[in-house]
């Protein structure tokens, strides 16, 4: 198993991933800078971890989305290859256009930093298989822009295709239909909220972050 | 030649910033504002050849990178 996580100017949780994924499956994990125009060969898994990349200038994740980097990951996600943009980087990959939507300022204007209750919406996803037929997890959340927004039809087509995959049981941001998570319409590219980066060892408070690392590592 | 743009949340998509920005100016007496929107402006020089030159290059950069066409609208201005 190899993962890489890609470190742009303002990343934050690039490290914590990087532990988190090293210590719940035993992946090889690269981090890879930003300006790189290439990424290591044989990946089973990229992720586009939290921070700030490019402080949010104009929008989160705007500039982030032009990355030398963006190219190749663009390509190994057209391949097949899991990608997981947590946080910042589900914004990223929405800026990209990855992943449909975006995630606008909180509904409350405030950031929000707390663990929270998740549903998992379809556990048939190579991000949530390993949860069995577990129906929810808990998992922290730290974002003042995690508010997702798209238009009615594309929300419709996500729930009615199981795009959906993880809700908020008590919705903390104002997302539309309380979405914490989805995937793509290939199923190999997760946007995802929550971190479960942060929430990846019972230490930490809840080990079902790690959950969603073997996840993808066993569909690997 | 300067162009001037502007960025704002499309109608339909709640603008969280303008409600805040509006119950604040209620708050200090303004009662009679309504649809408070709050944007952004991206001022800049352009070469170009003329006006319209400068405003279809303009509008690629909005569709490519300075507005969100998931969330976003914009207008773009050319001035001397």
């Amino acid at each position: 198993m190899k993962a890489a996580v890609v470190v742009f100017p303002g990343s934050n949780c690039d490290r914590d991933c990087k532990v988190a994924i090293e210590r719940s499956t035993g992946a090889k994990v690269t981090l890879v800078w930003h300006q790189e125009t290439a990424l290591p060969g044989g990946l089973d898994l990229i992720v586009l971890p939290g921070g700030f990349a490019y402080g949010d200038y104009l929008r989160c994740g705007a500039m982030a989305a032009l990355s030398p980097v963006m190219a190749p990951v663009a390509a190994a996600a057209a391949r097949g290859v899991a990608v997981a943009g947590i946080c910042n980087g589900f914004q990223i990959l929405c800026e990209a256009g990855l992943l449909p939507g975006a995630l606008l300022r909180n509904a409350a204007l405030k950031y929000v930093c707390k663990p929270v209750d998740l549903e998992i919406a379809n556990l048939q996803t190579r991000f949530t298989a390993a949860f069995g037929d577990r129906r929810t997890a808990r998992m922290t959340i730290g974002n003042g822009e995690g508010n997702y927004f798209a238009d009615d039809a594309t929300l419709d087509r996500l729930e009615g295709e199981g795009q959906v995959v993880f809700r908020y049981r008590q919705n903390p941001n104002g997302s539309a239909r309380a979405i914490a998570g989805i995937v793509n319409d290939g199923g190999n590219i997760l946007g995802l909220m929550p971190h479960p980066d942060r929430a990846s060892e019972e230490d930490l408070g809840c080990a079902d972050g790690a959950t969603v690392f073997q996840s993808i590592m066993a569909s690997a | 030649m300067k162009a001037v743009v502007h960025v704002f949340l499309k109608a339909g998509v709640l603008d969280v910033q303008g409600k805040a920005v509006e119950n604040a100016l209620h708050g200090l007496g303004w009662t009679g504002v309504h649809d408070v929107r709050v944007g952004r402006v991206i001022e800049f020089d352009i070469d170009a050849a003329n006006p319209a030159a400068a405003e279809t290059l303009a509008r690629a950069m909005c569709d490519k990178l300075l507005a969100n066409p998931v969330i976003e609208g914009y207008r773009v201005e050319i001035g001397a």
